[in-house]
């Protein structure tokens, strides 16, 4: 074959593969799960009293003592689900080991002499992981419940009732979703005004 | 094994032999000859530098001298060493080429004018096609063939072999080589080779290596090293931006060194030592190859043609008995037999003739001059006998002759005699086939015995099949050759022979067309066929095998088709050929992984000792505990270039070979060589380091 | 570690064992031009491609038209793909009106996407329109991912062939690869993903008021469509900046073990397509038990490292430690859903294969950690590896196994009945060569230039580490990064544009010649003196050809990284 006609037969494949490919294959996916999936493939959101409070899937950052915290995040401004990013802090990098420190400093008043699990101390990957760890549920629940005016077995049995273990009790960790456990309290023992 | 004292009786570490090795290998330090050497040119170059860096800091009195003055010393030793590698897998051929140089003296030649005048002429004066005589006492002046004659020549000044061997005009025998010299009895030759060309000079220009050219699995593996050195050429050179960047920036020298090291000096300082050593050793069983590639070729060999007489069985058959057909007496197949015989000079001929003579006391007739004729044996009618056209003289005195009808006495294959029989319009008696059949099934060769139109009977020749050929070739077996005996012999006779013997496969009743067949076929499924030959009519077949090995007996025209020739003319060193094309192989092999997996060892030496300063905590990389960061650079360096003088023996004998399959053969060469290779630096490395460290060296 | 994490690495690997066979033998019906059960509905698109391109589908190729038409097909739809990001302004799709992308940056991009590498030195969610993700960047998910398996295709054509001098036919190879293979398991995929929880939308990005009363915007998009092939074609370039720790990326612990068993699954069962084509279905099974013994290995050394965490983090406050409620461990930059062994283990397998698809930051594991993608990406992403570029990188290595342990039997090399020689060799060690020069000498250069060192994120070792991934990810085509370094600068641009274009074409180029060598070979039988390539023996010493190869070569650098920084990292020290 020539090279000039070798050239257009490379040029009319990209432009057939990319119509196939890059057009129909997605296009075709989007109106298939639009119509089969309708809500997962639109990133899950949830509403309360008809407003959007979020996507079940998005972490979403809790600073009032009332509510469970989520883990850190690093985004530019955090928890911007727009901008996703990690600290890329390396093991040795001072910054990490400050940032730590402070994080447990502001965590330690919440329960006392318990060991501060990592995860609620370390930044996420994609700056608004949806979960902390039972461990970090379970260590923030004196506060709560302090705040919440409830006692901490109830608390605690609310955690319990939203941790979600290993799927078919092999894959991942046991995780608590830190929107859907807040909109949960808020429900069970609504804040005080 | 034969091996001949005169010539080959060389130890490895010979004085002389080292002396001029010694000597030639400084003279290998010219950057032309090193260029040829990719790996040790970069050592080279490298100790160029580490010279030139050391007299600056002499000079400027900076520096740490001793130190670097130990490291560029060992770096030159380095290069030293693998030259002298080299010169001493040289120095052997070199000395066997000495000895063959005094065999080509200056000659005078009798030459034959245009008017058959003999004229003489100094030897370099002949040319091809030219005909000298030569009688006995006088050497031989260049290679040719007998055109007339026959006489007995002493060829140990080639062959090492002090028997004289027989050479006469016609058939194949008849080939001569320039150097030898004529015992008895007075030739005419007709020179085959213009002076430089001749056998003797081949011999020398191979032997001293002069004519060496890298085989194509040593250029593989040259492309190989040369990348694996510039691999390590870029990591190290790249190195010093990231010590630079770590805050540890290196010395020229920890950097060369590092180098040095790491590219592969020991296989790149010895590969061609290996290559010359092979060739040296098939020299030393007396084999000449003709090019390095037919050796690597007879490692490669997939197929052995070997031919059964002399090869398998002893050259020797013995007739045992005399079977006739029914109808005829034991006395008249026993004369018959001894006619057909009696000008027979094969040992089955004077076999027959003794049996007839000494069990049967069969007595031929006696005949005037002449009265008979010898047909020999060719391979086409692959029959012999007598035609008497004359009276036979009956009693005594002669007064009186009776006139006898002609007698034509043929004696051969049972084909062949059937053939010779319906073409006199005779009948061949259905009794014969069982006779033939029950000889050749026991293994013998039935020789049937006709007279005329009629067949009398059957020669039982024995074969004897030589000792120990069946664990050989169970050997080759394992080593994934098949060998395929090639036999005049009926096919019955070939199958129990080749049963008795081990042999894979056989092509009986073979004629040179079948044996070129035969090759062909095998070369069209991808294997390689190695076989011998010595007769013109093996020419063809010869050139075609991918390895043919000529024996020195043989034609001008075989010799000159093989691409080996055996001056032994001992067709079962095929199977010692292969086993050296193999050997020649692993060594390259083995050594090449030794030298790779050596680095494993380098770098955990050389790697904490250079950053071990600016990172303290390194030193846990330091698994050899090496006293001091000078003490392992130094120690891995020395290591690094004894361990070329080390392997110098094994480079010039090989690795040690023994027969089996490629799995078995891989699994210990890679536990030797492969693990070998990662755990013995190690243990070589500290030492030298205590020795380092106990004199004060670092 | 755990034993449940343990299983779950134990039950990925059983996965991708048990698809290797079924899906081997289906590639090799594919490429072997056999019908296949897909083949009422594929074939007649196939021939519409065949009609509308003008492809003669008979015709054979040798190596040389084979690349030139492999280059030719590269170079345009490089070509395309930059300027669709030029020009993405102005193309539909476009809901957050994103405008054009910078051209240094458009570069590198296109260089990335059409190499398979799928660097991504931009933010997805903040700089590409939904068009230019789906039919630029999706788009060459797929051909760069086809293009890789009919390399590999030709490569065992050429083993198998008898004296033919022809690979096969890049155009055919191509677009079966991608429509028989690709997007049927593409499309089988991205409903998968979506039934997780992957969005799937072209809807412009959700602003919500979150429970505290903030307001946080939510990027969307054509996701599920790009990430089934992103994972299938061993691409690993996310529709967003987190990759697949992006909760819309990979939102369940089950599309996370299918982020995985994608990457796997094509490579894995390449293996058996190679012992299918060549007749020796237990040589495609040696090839498969080194690379899984690599696997292994690896994942072992980084689930270990992660686990046992960073004793500065201890003094900081953290428990690292294991228990029932949590996965303790070295936590910074991972997400909680997959702890810490399965970021460990997809940290491997995105780097074992050549994809680059992250579900944690690479940058901030522990110093051994970080070690093992640094080193799968290395030791040329064998291990499995991308789609094609891991069966005909794995070949290149065996050919060098071949050739040095080959003469140790006493034999010239042979493979599968292919004799080995110089060409081979030498096309061998170019690759190789060349892999090392752009990784070292690029990285040396930015070492010590303010263009590179500029920047870096992380002080110390660290930093060295991050330039010598940043161009070991480029020049292996993987994508992943150590995510700190600030790489969207023109000299990064520049230089990893062009790392990874050398290192995809000088990676796939000499193994075509090669390929062109070994199809005009006689093939030689097979005897009891031939070398075995079926035995454990072999895999043993293909792991140590690959293990010391790349070693030789990386080990100074990677002494003066991760090496150094994990005794500065026990021994407390910060930098």
């Amino acid at each position: 074959m020539s090279l000039a006609r070798n050239l257009l037969v490379a040029t009319l494949m990209t432009v057939v593969t990319t119509l196939l490919l890059g057009v129909l294959y997605p296009l075709g996916i989007t109106a298939v799960s639009q119509l089969a999936f309708r809500d997962k493939a639109n990133g899950q959101l949830i509403a309360r009293n008809g407003v959007t409070v979020g996507s079940r899937l998005i972490g979403q950052g809790f600073s009032k003592p009332g509510y469970f915290h989520s883990r850190p995040s690093a985004t530019s401004t955090p928890y911007d689900a727009a901008n996703s990013a990690g600290s890329q802090y390396g093991p040795t990098n001072r910054k990490l080991v400050d940032a730590v420190r402070a994080n447990v400093a502001s965590v330690r008043g919440d329960n006392p002499g318990a060991p501060v699990p990592v995860d609620l101390v370390t930044t996420s990957a994609s700056g608004f992981d949806p979960h902390i760890s039972p461990a970090a549920a379970l260590f923030q629940v004196p506060r709560v419940a302090r705040e919440r005016h409830a006692s901490e077995s109830d608390v605690r049995a609310l955690v319990s009732a939203h941790t979600e273990g290993r799927t078919f009790g092999l894959l991942g960790e046991p995780r608590v979703n830190v929107l859907e456990l807040n909109l949960a309290l808020d429900d069970r023992f609504p804040p005080s005004r | 094994m034969a091996t001949h004292p005169k010539t080959h009786a060389l130890s490895i570490w010979d004085p002389h032999i080292v002396r001029r090795a010694s000597i030639d290998a400084l003279r290998k330090l010219h950057p032309r000859t090193m260029a040829r050497n990719p790996v040790m040119f970069v050592v080279e170059i490298g100790s160029v530098l580490a010279t030139w860096r050391l007299a600056q800091g002499i000079l400027s009195g900076s520096g740490h001298v001793g130190f670097e003055l130990q490291i560029t010393g060992w770096l030159w030793l380095t290069v030293l060493f693998a030259n002298f590698a080299e010169a001493m897998a040289e120095g052997r051929g070199k000395a066997q080429a000495d000895t063959l140089r005094r065999a080509r003296t200056e000659t005078v030649a009798n030459r034959e004018g245009a008017d058959g005048m003999l004229e003489q002429v100094p030897a370099p004066g002949l040319r091809k096609g030219d005909v000298v005589r030569v009688t006995a006492g006088e050497v031989i002046p260049v290679d040719g063939e007998i055109i007339e004659g026959v006489a007995s020549v002493d060829e140990s000044a080639i062959t090492g072999e002090s028997a004289p061997v027989i050479r006469e005009s016609g058939g194949d025998r008849s080939a001569v080589t320039g150097g030898t010299r004529v015992l008895s009895d007075w030739i005419r030759v007709r020179i085959t080779a213009n002076p430089g060309e001749t056998f003797l000079d081949r011999m020398i220009s191979l032997v001293e290596g002069a004519a060496r050219q890298k085989t194509p699995n040593e250029i593989a593996l040259n492309i190989l090293l040369a990348g694996l050195t510039i691999v390590f050429l870029i990591a190290v050179i790249t190195l010093q931006p990231f010590a630079v960047y770590s805050g540890a920036p290196q010395s020229l020298f920890v950097l060369i060194s590092l180098l040095v090291c790491l590219i592969p000096t020991t296989i790149g300082g010895l590969l061609s030592a290996i290559g010359i050593a092979g060739m040296d050793r098939l020299v030393q069983h007396n084999v000449l190859a003709m090019s390095g590639r037919a050796v690597e070729a007879a490692g490669d060999v997939h197929t052995l043609l070997l031919d059964k007489t002399g090869t398998i069985t002893l050259g020797n058959r013995q007739a045992s008995d005399f079977l006739p057909l029914p109808g005829v007496s034991q006395a008249r197949l026993a004369e018959a037999a001894l006619l057909a015989s009696l000008p027979d000079e094969t040992p089955e001929g004077r076999s027959i003739v003794s049996l007839a003579r000494e069990t049967y006391r069969a007595q031929g007739p006696r005949f005037a001059e002449g009265d008979m004729t010898f047909v020999p044996f060719t391979a086409q009618t692959r029959m012999s006998g007598v035609d008497l056209r004359l009276a036979a003289a009956v009693g005594h005195g002669g007064s009186t002759t009776t006139l006898v009808p002609s007698r034509a006495i043929r004696k051969g294959a049972a084909d062949a005699i059937d053939r010779w029989v319906r073409a006199q319009e005779g009948q061949v008696p259905a009794q014969l086939a069982p006779i033939v059949e029950r000889v050749a099934r026991a293994g013998g060769t039935p020789l049937v015995v006709a007279e005329g139109a009629e067949p009398l009977g059957v020669i039982h020749l024995k074969d004897i099949v030589k000792s120990g050929m069946r664990e050989r070739f169970a050997h080759l077996r394992a080593m994934g050759i098949k060998t395929v005996m090639i036999t005049g012999d009926n096919p019955l006779t070939a199958a129990a022979i080749a049963s008795e013997a081990g042999v894979d496969d056989f092509l009986a009743q073979a004629t040179p067309e079948d044996k070129m067949t035969l090759i062909k076929r095998e070369q069209a499924e991808g294997k390689l066929v190695a076989m011998t030959g010595d007769g013109t009519n093996d020419a063809p077949a010869l050139a075609q095998a991918d390895v043919g090995v000529a024996m020195n007996t043989g034609t001008q025209a075989a010799k000159e088709a093989g691409n080996m020739v055996d001056l032994d003319s001992n067709p079962t060193k095929l199977i010692e050929i292969v086993e050296i094309g193999k050997q020649l192989l692993i060594t390259r092999g083995a050594l090449t992984t030794f030298s790779i997996a050596n680095d494993l060892a380098k770098y955990f030496a050389i790697i904490p000792a250079m950053f071990v300063v600016a990172f303290p905590h390194l030193q846990a990389l330091n698994i050899m505990r090496l006293q001091t960061p000078e003490s392992a650079i130094l120690s891995a360096v020395i290591f690094n270039a004894l361990i070329i003088i080390a392997l110098v023996p094994l480079a010039l004998r090989g690795v040690k070979y023994r027969p089996a399959g490629a799995a078995a053969l891989l699994r210990r060469n890679l536990l030797v060589y492969g693990l070998g290779g990662i755990l013995f630096p190690f243990l070589g490395i500290k030492a030298i380091d205590l020795i380092v460290a106990a004199l004060g060296l670092a | 570690m755990t034993l449940n994490g343990w299983l779950q690495i134990l039950f990925f690997l059983a996965t991708v064992a048990l698809v290797t066979r079924p899906l081997g033998a289906y590639m090799a019906r594919v490429f072997n031009g056999e019908p296949t059960w897909l083949a009422p509905v594929v074939r007649p698109c196939e021939r519409l491609v065949f009609r509308l391109t003008g492809v003669d589908e008979q015709h054979e190729m040798r190596w040389t038209e084979y690349a030139v038409s492999l280059l030719l097909f590269s170079i345009v739809s490089m070509l395309v793909l930059y300027a669709m990001q030029r020009l993405q302004a102005f193309l539909p799709w476009n809901p957050q009106h994103f405008p054009a992308v910078a051209p240094d940056l458009a570069f590198n991009t296109a260089a990335s996407f059409t190499t398979n590498t799928n660097w991504q030195a931009y933010s997805g969610e903040s700089t590409m329109s939904y068009f230019t993700q789906m039919a630029g960047l999706a788009y060459h998910n797929f051909v760069s991912a086809a293009v890789g398996l009919a390399v590999a295709i030709a490569f065992v054509r050429g083993i198998a062939a008898r004296e033919r001098g022809t690979i096969g036919n890049f155009w055919v190879d191509l677009v079966r690869g991608t429509l028989y293979i690709l997007l049927p398991i593409a499309i089988v995929g991205a409903l998968f993903l979506v039934s997780q929880g992957v969005v799937q939308n072209l809807r412009a990005y959700d602003t919500v008021h979150t429970v505290e009363g903030a307001v946080q915007t939510i990027a969307q998009g054509p996701v599920a469509s790009q990430e089934a092939i992103k994972q299938f074609g061993t691409n690993g370039g996310g529709f967003f900046n987190a990759n697949s720790a992006h909760p819309f990326e990979n939102p369940t612990p089950l599309s996370n073990w299918f982020a995985m068993f994608a990457i796997f699954a094509i490579p894995s069962a390449l293996t058996y397509t190679l012992g299918r084509m060549t007749g020796s279905q237990r040589h495609g099974w040696a090839v498969w038990a080194a690379m899984a013994f690599l696997f292994v290995a690896g994942v072992t050394t980084a689930y270990w490292a992660e686990a046992r965490g960073n004793p500065l983090l201890t003094s900081a406050g953290a428990d690292q430690t294991v228990s029932a409620l949590s996965s303790g461990g070295n936590m910074e930059g991972k997400e909680v859903r997959f702890g810490i062994a399965n970021t460990a283990l997809f940290a491997t397998v995105t780097t074992d294969a050549s994809c680059g698809a992250v579900n944690g930051w690479h940058d901030s594991f522990t110093a051994l950690g970080g070690l093992v993608p640094l080193a799968n990406i290395q030791l040329s992403e064998v291990v499995f590896g991308g789609v094609g570029a891991g069966m005909y990188g794995v070949l290149v290595y065996i050919i060098l196994a071949v050739f040095i342990a080959g003469l140790m039997v006493g034999r010239t090399p042979e493979y599968l009945g292919k004799k080995i020689q110089a060409f081979e060799v030498q096309m061998a060690m170019l690759t190789v060569l060349v892999f090392s020069l752009v990784i070292l000498a690029f990285t040396a250069v930015s070492s010590v230039t303010t263009h590179g060192t500029a920047g870096i994120f992380n002080a110390g070792p660290h930093g060295l580490s991050e330039l010598l991934y940043a161009y070991s990810s480029a020049a292996g085509n993987n994508g992943s990064a150590f995510g700190g370094l600030s790489a969207n600068t023109l000299w990064f641009n520049t230089t990893l544009g062009l790392t990874m274009l050398i290192g995809r074409f000088f990676m796939l180029i000499p193994p075509l010649a090669i390929a062109g060598s070994l199809s005009r070979k006689k093939l030689v039988p097979e005897s009891s003196g031939t070398f075995p390539v079926t035995t454990p023996l072999f895999s043993g010493l293909l792991v140590g050809v690959i293990v010391i190869v790349g070693a030789l070569t990386f080990f100074p650098a990677l002494s003066l990284g991760p090496v150094v920084e994990h005794f500065l990292m026990q021994s407390g020290q910060v930098f």
